[in-house]
């Protein structure tokens, strides 16, 4: 067996946990962001892409054209997906003060 | 070394980043530990001695970045749309380095181990690629959003997702029969056609939220393909953050993912009929619609999609001015699936201005229902239909509705008598504290935000 692999179920156990506890806090109100910034997380899979086209070891014509398509889809992700959650946050204001001295 | 210091620090960054956006206040925060673990992620592999040709790579990035900035200014009403394709853009990124492992691995480096992470990885990111594709189209209205379906079809599906598996499972005792790895990628890349085509435009929620489970469980796959801890970090919390608005999406329309899935919703529904008769509704102009409002003391305001597609958003931010300049107090009820995606509507109504202290959810306006003196009723329809409470025998029955039935008096704007997307018919249209007020959403409610500032 792998010794990875054990390792590996761990980290995938201890984040999923991890995971489930931090979004259920997160508000209703910001479950798009929320979406589009996960998005952009994992596009975190272009350190993989990276290791595949520019691999060392495993140099291939193969590896580097499917690599490179997934180092740009991954890139896509990453400027899109950060870019336009912050977009979406800065529209998400409080009540103006001016509004809130007037009701008091 | 270095390489693997940077991974823990990204790791810690990543789930800092989300815990940031449980408020608001904090959530630009989010966003800027996110980018730093990326960088310091990519920085980390791009440092590390097992890379050593960085021209591709190079013009891969300057490429998807040029592609990325313009689709990061898409209007908010298209951002399902976009989020649609990012999945399909990650998934693909999964599958096609599963893909390059596979024929770059020598024949020993082929464990089982290996080989079945692979397959896992090939096979949920080329799914997840079609699936994401074919859903938007469905919300870029490119394909019907109508469910599309065929006799036999669970089973046709069933059996492609099955032969995909079978095949997978041989690969792994025998990795070297490539032919076998083919068909399990040309397999996933069917199944996820046909897994999306049947699902109707209102189920779009759960299935963005189901598929961006699935694109950050391919990435978990990808961490364990190449021994990459912080895949596996960033892959689960993107997959358990897919997983619990899907589990929110399914709660707020009562149904299963099965249901969701393989159910065809809003198809073969049959329409079952209320009391037979005449029924009367009363329908006003905006003028007589304003008199009442002005009377009132407390306002919620129900909007749904056909608000959106109306582009009504800003006009409704006259309204809620208008009102609250009259010292009236106005509330928006939000229910989770009153958008395209979840959340969706609160984004639509941020982008027009409307504080997001007066933005409601569900749960907790319910409550205050009875004290509400005039619901307003936007472009929504089966999300406030109190059937889903009374009657057992209609489709939406157990669905979670926002209550606008128990305000005292109700003003419905909408186009005609139609029903919603679940084909249902709303009783609350002829219930006699309810004013019909018909026409296009965004010149009504600009009708009403003029009349309002009048004196």
């Amino acid at each position: 067996m792998n010794d990875f692999f054990i390792s590996g179920l761990m980290i995938f156990m201890l984040s999923t946990f991890v995971g489930l506890d931090v979004i259920k806090k997160v508000s209703p109100l910001l479950h798009t962001p929320l979406m589009s910034l996960t998005n952009a997380i994992s596009a975190i899979c272009i350190v993989g892409a990276i290791l595949v086209a520019g691999s060392a070891e495993h140099e291939s014509k193969l590896g580097t054209i499917l690599g490179s398509i997934a180092v740009f889809c991954s890139m896509t992700n990453i400027v899109s997906g950060f870019l336009i959650t912050d977009r979406m946050l800065k529209m998400f204001k409080k009540r103006k003060p001016v509004e809130e001295s007037k009701k008091a | 070394m270095i390489t693997q210091l940077t991974y823990i620090v990204a790791g810690a960054l990543f789930i800092m980043s989300l815990r940031w956006m449980n408020s608001p206040v904090t959530a630009r925060k989010g966003v800027y530990a996110g980018i730093a673990a990326m960088l310091l992620g990519v920085g980390g592999t791009l440092l590390s001695p097992s890379v050593d040709r960085f021209t591709a790579i190079a013009v891969a990035m300057v490429l998807g970045t040029l592609v990325g900035i313009p689709l990061a200014a898409v209007p908010i009403t298209a951002v399902p749309q976009r989020t649609a394709l990012s999945h399909a853009f990650g998934a693909l990124a999964a599958a096609l380095v599963g893909v390059g492992k596979y024929y770059t691995f020598s024949q020993a480096e082929l464990t089982p181990f290996i080989t079945g992470a692979i397959v896992f990885e090939v096979l949920l990111g080329f799914v997840t690629f079609t699936g994401s594709i074919i859903a938007a189209l469905k919300l870029q209205e490119v394909i019907s959003g109508r469910p599309m379906t065929f006799p036999g079809q669970n089973f046709v599906n069933f059996s492609i997702l099955g032969a995909a598996v079978i095949l997978g499972v041989f690969l792994v005792m025998d990795p070297t029969q490539s032919w076998m790895f083919i068909g399990v990628a040309v397999l996933a890349l069917l199944f996820g056609i046909l897994l999306v085509l049947p699902i109707g435009g209102a189920d779009m929620p759960t299935v963005i939220s189901l598929l961006n489970s699935y694109a950050g469980l391919s990435a978990v796959a990808m961490g364990f393909v190449l021994h990459n801890p912080l895949l596996i970090i960033a892959g689960a919390l993107d997959g358990a953050s897919g997983l619990i608005l899907s589990i929110i999406m399914c709660k707020a329309m009562n149904r299963s993912f099965t249901n969701v899935l393989f159910g065809a919703f809003g198809k073969a529904q049959k329409v079952v009929p209320g009391e037979e008769g005449e029924k009367i509704h009363r329908s006003v102009t905006a003028e007589e619609a304003a008199e009442y409002l002005k009377e009132a003391q407390k306002v919620v305001i129900v909007p749904g999609y056909g608000m959106a597609v109306a582009q009504a958003q800003h006009k409704v931010r006259e309204l809620f001015d208008n009102l609250t300049k009259r010292g009236i107090e106005v509330k928006f009820a939000i229910h989770p699936v009153a958008g395209r995606m979840p959340g969706h509507m609160n984004v639509l109504l941020a982008e027009a201005d409307i504080p997001y202290d007066n933005l409601i959810e569900m749960d907790e306006i319910n409550p205050e229902m009875a004290q509400v003196d005039i619901a307003i009723v936007i472009g929504a329809n089966d999300v406030v239909n109190p059937a889903a409470k009374t009657n057992p025998g209609s489709p939406i029955y157990g669905m979670p509705v926002i209550e606008v039935d128990k305000a005292r008096q109700i003003i419905f704007l909408k186009r005609g008598l139609s029903t919603g997307f679940a084909g249902v018919e709303n009783e609350l249209f002829f219930n006699s504290k309810t004013m019909m007020l018909f026409g296009s959403a965004k010149e009504t409610v600009a009708h009403l935000a003029a009349e309002l500032k009048k004196n």
